[in-house]
């Protein structure tokens, strides 16, 4: 109750700033500075303004990459947010049972990213790995290394395996923090299951299920590691998403610039969607 | 702190005023009781004398001195609110020691000190118990302990009973006034309860909308409210009233009635009449009581008393009284009142002095 | 509306009960009649709640019966008791306008919908909610939503039972008058049967014709309000009902009467208590007299309280509390009697005998 006032309190906060600035501002300067100058190597390095910009965003390439991204995150959201949703309800609120469901939901969360997409390419080898194996005993002609279609049907149900956990675990938390006398009070009224769903779980879920939604969109908009290590963007460019296409850039074939300003781009889109669905769910709020 | 004085302390916050314009002295050793419904500003006055908000306009002075910025680390304060706070891992001994293990008290004193307050509290029983698996009157005392340990000199307690159940308030607020004397601090205490503002007694400002409309004495708040709002704040149940016009020695009330009124100061013109529940008699009191037609809408029965809820012409009233009335609703009844025992305002609502005052004026 | 039976009902939270103590409900047999307006009152952890929660169904209970006019419901769910109920805090439907709040329970029960306007209308008119109608319910206050919480309660008209959950925690006291009285009115109308738990006492007494005064899982007495303040059959009830409660002040037996320190008290009959049982006398404020004559006291406190003084006396060391009116005062020399027919007599807490015949 009692709070001894002093400005001791700003050196602890210090070093979080510290680290920020290092891991997020820094960097992030650095990009814009090479996004708008030209380099032959040797450090030397001309500006050239809003060119590299333009350049990227005329290219086909990109347009390219950008419709796959959408087409992979709107997927992933599509299937991951209900898919969360249906888990968390499915769940028993108490006991022992709640506690292994909760870690056996946390446990595909804590494997690295890069043991994820390794696990998943030899789990879907058509040769040795189970499932590619196994789809193929059964008669379905599957082989991710060759079929665009069988590739995306890989990273898809890789990353449902890997992030609805986040999901669920969101929408469980919403869930546990509903009063017991919402419950009662709905089956005295005569509430049906779905009616209870629609007018008690939803809007007491609705603050952590909009915070499920923008932090798998950002996630999957940036997704790198794990489609990379399943399938290295092919075959072909078929899942050569956002990310995959940014580091071939910089690093394929050195184009920093390029690189760099599509970095800019995909940053600034990330942050538009999510102010513009941040601010429009919490509007419906208010009305 | 000997003395605490607002002057003119207002709160505006989006656009509203939550506080407006109070002014008020509160002297050592002092019981002051914030009286006001939910939203009455009672919440925010309390964070206003304790600094944890700063006014909009207007100081706050305390022994002399201006404190109106100053934030409450460095104010000599303690508050309680209505949940019970405690730290839930710590045993009740250490949770009413830890005001003084900041403050670095020796061991000694705390010892003392802890032992005192737990005494004072009946909680010397429990002293190794930690807080969750005590009652919630014990764990409000314990709360209540800490606040009085820190030899604060402003002690702020925010409806500190109402999560209770009945009887224990009842018997905490028993206890409350005699723990308050021996402190010797400014107590300041918000409820939004009549009964329990006249059970703890000392000084009561009422609030309305921000406003503290009267402060003074309990007992004379409640008997002489200067205007209406204040009657009806301090009134449960809710206070009867009756439009009236005054001519003459006559009083003419709005359902018909006429009574004697002796009142030379008061000039003829509109009036408002106001009289409590339980003034109101079903049978005649006194030589002079007034009879009144009335019809019952419904009857709530305590056991010792009963409230009676009438109409009378287009006004709602409620009777209380003693003994057991069970009367059924549309019955029609002759209700008696004592003229000595109205409250008069004027149109805009200000009192112009009791029946009673004016007559003894007179 | 119904009739309830509860049949030898008793209840344990935890599995395999052994003692009496283990349950926390104990052995509850009664009938409550069809229409009535009963309310459970007692101090927290006296079972009311788990009582209430064995008659909506929320609780099946680990014995015994519960009856509705004579069909057994006690493996009924509460959706299939057909019964409204209404909670400490709060439960509205956030993103429902509060008209559509009220006619929720009606519409999950395929009413048609001509019916269902007309219902809400009236609820709405009777709470006095029309000012919010067509509002959602998620930004009003919270006295507002617990209206609505009430008012979910009452819209339906065919239910069995009406359960109140101390209804009025969260509601300022002068909106407490308004709505205790528009329930005791909307009782008298529509003549539900009501259950209502409380801690109150000016609650439960004021709101029900009979009142069932709960303590350590038992029922110690179940009465009207009158029966209750004026024949106690515990001392806990003489405790509880009555503000302040009744003095309860030990005696010993004295031929036809007790003795209270150097005094002896007269009785209509001797004391029929047991050996070694605790032998007290109970009397209500109300019923101590102040005067010249009587045994002499010490005053040890004067409360005023408005309408009246609340005089702490010291009698023998005890203390006794009486009640004067608004502008009686003490006397100089007090001296106290009891009126007769206010002495209960109790030995080991339960009423044996009284002080008139």
């Amino acid at each position: 109750m009692n709070k001894t006032w002093n400005n001791r309190a700003w050196f602890m906060v210090l070093p979080v700033l510290l680290i920020v600035a290092l891991n997020a501002v820094i960097p992030l300067m650095t990009v814009v500075n090479y996004s708008v100058q030209e380099t032959f190597g040797n450090n030397l390095f001309f500006f050239e303004g809003t060119k590299w910009f333009e350049e990227v965003l005329a290219s086909e390439r990109f347009h390219a990459a950008l419709g796959r991204q959408i087409i992979f995150t709107m997927t992933i959201l599509a299937i991951q947010i209900p898919l969360g949703v249906i888990i968390a309800l499915a769940m028993p609120k108490s006991g022992v049972w709640a506690s292994v469901c909760l870690v056996l939901m946390a446990l595909p969360l804590l494997i690295p990213w890069n043991v994820v997409g390794a696990m998943w390419n030899i789990f879907a080898l058509p040769d040795i790995g189970l499932l590619g194996y196994g789809l193929n005993w059964l008669g379905f002609s599957y082989n991710f290394t060759q079929e665009a279609g069988d590739a995306w049907f890989t990273i898809i149900l890789m990353d449902v395996w890997h992030w609805t956990s986040l999901v669920v675990l969101l929408a469980y938390a919403g869930l546990q923090s509903i009063d017991n006398a919402y419950y009662q009070a709905a089956r005295i009224d005569g509430a049906s299951t779905w009616s209870v769903f629609r007018h008690i779980q939803l809007p007491k879920m609705k603050n952590v299920l909009i915070i499920a939604v923008l932090l798998r969109f950002m996630d999957s908009f940036m997704i790198y590691t794990e489609p990379f290590v399943l399938t290295g963007g092919g075959p072909g460019n078929s899942t050569t998403l956002l990310s995959i296409d940014l580091v071939k850039a910089a690093l394929g074939e050195f184009n920093l610039g390029i690189a760099a300003a599509m970095s800019i781009i995909y940053f600034l889109m990330t942050l538009l969607v999510c102010w513009v669905f941040y601010t429009y769910t919490m509007k419906g709020d208010e009305a | 702190m000997s003395t605490l004085e607002l002057r003119s302390v207002t709160k505006v916050a989006g656009g509203e005023t939550h506080i407006d314009a109070v002014s008020m002295t509160l002297e050592a050793g002092s019981l002051n009781v914030l009286l006001g419904p939910t939203l009455a500003g009672k919440t925010t006055l309390m964070r206003l004398m304790a600094g944890l908000e700063k006014p909009t306009a207007g100081n706050v002075i305390a022994d002399g001195r201006d404190v109106t910025g100053e934030p409450v680390q460095k104010r000599n304060v303690a508050m309680v609110y209505q949940q019970f706070i405690n730290y839930p891992a710590m045993s009740v001994y250490e949770n009413i020691a830890s005001p003084l293990r900041v403050a670095g008290a020796d061991a000694a004193t705390i010892e003392r000190e802890v032992k005192k307050a737990a005494e004072l509290l009946r909680l010397t029983p429990y002293l190794d118990r930690r807080p969750l698996n005590l009652s919630g009157g014990q764990q409000q005392r314990t709360a209540l302990a800490r606040a009085m340990v820190k030899k604060a000199g402003l002690v702020l307690l925010d409806e500190p009973l109402a999560n209770l159940d009945y009887k224990l308030r009842e018997e905490l607020r028993a206890e409350l006034p005699r723990i308050f004397a021996e402190s010797g601090a400014i107590f300041v205490y918000a409820t939004t309860e009549p009964t329990e503002a006249l059970l703890l007694g000392g000084n009561t400002a009422t609030l309305d909308r921000g406003r503290v409309t009267q402060f003074g004495r309990t007992v004379d708040v409640f008997r002489a409210p200067v205007d209406i709002v204040t009657a009806q704040t301090f009134s449960d149940p809710p206070m009867n009233t009756v439009a009236a016009v005054k001519q003459g020695d006559r009083l003419a009330l709005n359902t018909g009635v006429s009574m004697p009124l002796r009142a030379p100061g008061l000039a003829d013109g509109p009036l408002i009449v106001g009289f409590r529940p339980h003034h109101l008699a079903p049978s005649q009191t006194a030589p002079d009581a007034v009879p009144m037609a009335a019809r019952v809408i419904v009857t709530e029965i305590t056991g010792s008393e009963s409230f009676v809820h009438l109409a009378a012409g287009e006004e709602r009233w409620t009777m209380l009284t003693h003994g057991v009335h069970d009367l059924d609703p549309g019955t029609e009844l002759t209700v008696w009142l004592e003229p000595r025992h109205l409250l008069l305002f004027d149109p805009s609502g200000r009192s112009v002095a009791s029946a009673a005052h004016a007559a003894r004026a007179a | 509306m119904a009739r309830i039976d509860l049949e030898h009902i008793r209840h344990a939270y935890g599995a395999a009960p052994k003692s009496a103590d283990d349950y926390a409900l104990k052995e509850v047999h009664h009938v409550w009649r069809d229409g009535g307006a009963y309310a459970l009152l007692g101090p927290s952890g006296c079972g009311k709640t788990t009582l209430l929660n064995i008659i909506s169904g929320l609780i099946t209970p680990s014995e015994g019966r519960i009856l509705f006019d004579g069909q057994d419901v006690t493996q009924l769910a509460p959706e299939d008791r057909n019964i409204a109920q209404v909670f400490q805090f709060p439960v509205v439907y956030d993103t429902m306008t509060v008209a559509d709040n009220l006619a929720f329970p009606l519409r999950n029960r395929g009413m048609n919908e001509a019916d269902v306007q007309k219902r809400v209308r009236e609820t709405i008119e009777m709470l006095d909610l029309g000012a919010h109608a067509n509002r959602k319910a998620q930004r009003l206050t919270a006295d507002l939503k617990q209206k609505i919480s009430l008012g979910r309660g009452l819209v339906r008209q065919d239910v069995n039972a009406i359960l109140f959950d101390e209804p009025l925690t969260v509601i300022d006291p002068h909106m407490k008058w308004q709505l205790r009285s528009q329930l005791k009115l909307v009782h008298k109308q529509f003549g539900h049967t009501m259950v209502y738990v409380t801690h109150d006492q000016t609650e439960a007494l004021t709101f029900a014709d009979t009142v069932v005064v709960m303590y350590g899982g038992e029922i110690v007495q179940i009465g009207t309000p009158q029966e209750l303040f004026e024949r106690p059959s515990h001392t806990f009830v003489g405790y509880f009902i009555g503000s302040p409660g009744m003095n309860v002040l030990p005696v010993q037996a004295d031929g036809a009467g007790v003795r209270l320190g150097s005094h002896h008290i007269p009785l209509p009959k001797p004391v029929g208590a047991s050996a070694g049982e605790k032998i007290e006398l109970g009397v209500r404020p109300e019923h101590v007299r102040v005067g010249r004559e009587g045994m002499a006291a010490r005053v040890s406190k004067v409360e005023d309280v408005g309408r009246q003084k609340i005089v702490r006396f010291s009698l023998e060391g005890q203390e006794v509390v009486a009640v004067l009116k608004e502008d009686e005062t003490v006397p100089a020399e007090p001296h106290l009697s009891f009126s007769p027919e206010g002495i209960g007599i109790y030995a080991d807490s339960w009423r044996i005998g009284g002080g008139s015949r």
